[in-house]
């Protein structure tokens, strides 16, 4: 199974949230 | 003909970090392997100290190399790193280096002089303090972690809290003991003005000994989980509970298993695993002293870049909620002897019992730190675990028989 | 927004990944993903234009997405990643 394909947006029609996404720095698995 | 993996320029972050980063954004540094405590299900079977723990030049060293990788914070832990005498010298130098740093403690040396160090300028916002507890009351406690670990750990909120250290977290790994207290650990931590983690536990180190007893029964992860769907805003959980996403909504957090992709573990001789709930050779990728430092583990050893490569769900794939869930736990799977290309042994759809009920081989532990003769602080869950052996000559005819529990 | 003097807040480390770059707070906590190398291009540039509107130029941004990259900007403001530069404290 490879990388999934992109519908890339067309260059007007980007977005926020192609832009930035928030995580939070305790939210990945594998630090207690 | 091999399939080229090759990372897509755009996408989510998850998509992005299954393919793993140049450096962890955050990683777990166990410090040593010493501990007063004897926890029963400790993750890292940890008690005695190795003798080739890592001196503290060579812990500067490994703070130096996390600098310029910029990992942005590593959670210190251990054992209970704060009885390795150089502790307070090696946060101070973290921080001086730019690293972030949260150290799990069970709360035994945070005395209110500590406390106000912690609190005070030179610490601010770089050093995060996280208290072992895993009972709302002493008795649900102090069953797993030992006699006057609770105390201890309160003592050391209080402590925290009279000094205005600000936003200390309650670390509890959640089981069937402690379900029952969720609203009163919010309550307990919010007392302290701290904020309460609830975690998952793994049947890792001598969890493994003890995960058929503690681990959530399948109603109880209900339970949790519409708990932190009703509450659990100001409720942290290291993503520990992605696999509960099959339940419907996900929960907040990356949902990704983070192991050797954005976060792994450094153990007390330099040894590095793709994560602290995985300690085990399988799951060892290297050594920062024999293998040319952290930052060539990191990026180079072949079980990482096994682990970067994205991975098919196996028997999970044809279910529909695996898009969710992503399969659970490598580590739970791992150390219950189930495949890791099946589901996880706490599958809320129920294909993790199945897999329990059929032909599996837990695996020996590649190593244990836990203290050889237990000291008056081993918890009354491990005593009735670990008795003596049975002398050839005892005289009862039902001596050493154990029933299996017969009222669960 | 356009028309305003803006830069890094100082807790902030920014580390450049194949993607774009992670933004991380020293002080909140806060982890914050940039997903086009033009924005890391217009973050870092901020505090060395006299407004945000010459830092997407400069960052060869196109005028059609400059709302856009001014909702993020925004984004990123509401976690303190960047500051008007008028309001630094000393």
């Amino acid at each position: 199974m490879g990388p999934e394909t992109q519908n890339l947006p067309e260059q007007d029609d980007i977005v926020v949230e192609d832009l930035i996404e928030e995580v939070s720095i305790d939210g990945m698995c594998g630090v207690y | 003909m091999t399939l080229l993996h090759e990372r897509p320029s755009t996408g989510s972050l998850v998509q992005q970090f299954e393919y793993g980063l140049d450096a962890p954004i955050c990683l777990t540094w166990e410090l040593t392997y010493a501990c007063n405590l004897e926890c029963a299900h400790c993750l890292s079977s940890s008690g005695r100290r190795d003798p080739r723990e890592l001196t503290t030049a060579q812990c500067e060293a490994v703070i130096d190399e996390l600098q310029r990788m910029q990992v942005f914070y590593v959670n210190i832990g251990g054992g209970e790193p704060t009885i390795r005498p150089d502790f307070w010298h090696l946060l101070r130098y973290a921080v001086d280096h730019q690293v972030g740093v949260k150290f799990s403690t069970n709360g035994v040396r945070i005395t209110p002089q500590r406390a106000r160090f912690l609190a005070s300028p030179a610490c601010q916002g770089y050093v995060d303090v996280q208290i072992s507890l895993d009972g709302a009351t002493a008795e649900v406690n102090d069953y797993v972690r030992g006699r006057g670990s609770y105390d201890m750990a309160l003592t050391a909120l209080q402590n925290l809290k009279d000094a205005g250290f600000q936003d200390a977290k309650v670390s509890v790994v959640c089981t069937r003991q402690n379900i029952g207290q969720l609203d009163d650990f919010k309550a307990l931590a919010d007392e302290y003005g701290a904020t309460l983690r609830l975690t998952r536990l793994r049947p890792s180190g001598r969890g493994a000994d003890v995960w058929d007893e503690l681990h959530p029964l399948p109603e109880q992860q209900r339970i949790l989980y519409d708990w932190l769907m009703a509450h659990g805003d100001n409720v942290l959980t290291g993503d520990s509970f992605f696999h509960l996403a099959a339940f419907g909504e996900s929960l907040p957090g990356l949902n990704l298993c983070g192991a050797g992709r954005v976060v792994c573990l450094i153990d007390p001789i330099g040894d590095v695993y793709a994560c602290p709930f995985a300690i085990h050779d399988t799951f060892r990728a290297g050594n920062l002293l024999a293998d040319g430092g952290f930052q060539e583990v990191w990026q180079h050893s072949e079980l990482f870049q096994d682990l970067r490569r994205p991975q098919t769900g196996g028997a999970c794939a044809k279910c529909s909620f695996f898009d969710s869930c992503r399969g659970g736990c490598m580590a739970a799977k791992f150390f219950t002897g189930l495949p890791l290309d099946g589901p996880d042994p706490e599958c809320v759809q129920g294909y993790g019992e199945q897999a329990l009920a059929s032909d599996r081989t837990i695996p020996a532990a590649s190593q244990d730190h836990s203290k050889t003769n237990p000291t008056r602080n081993q918890p009354v869950m491990l005593q009735l675990i670990t008795k003596p052996p049975t002398s050839a000559c005892a005289e009862n005819p039902l001596a050493g028989f154990e029933p299996k529990e017969c009222c669960s | 927004m356009l028309d305003e003097a803006w830069t890094l807040s100082p807790s902030v480390a920014l580390r450049p990944e194949p993607f774009g770059a992670l933004a991380y707070h020293f002080g909140n906590r806060k982890l914050t993903f940039l997903k086009r190398p033009e924005l890391v291009a217009v973050v870092r540039g901020l505090g060395e234009h006299v407004d945000v509107r010459s830092a997407l130029v400069a960052a060869g941004v196109m005028e059609s997405q400059h709302p856009a990259y001014v909702a993020a900007l925004q984004g990123l403001a509401k976690t303190d990643m960047i500051r008007p530069r008028d309001e630094q404290p000393s």
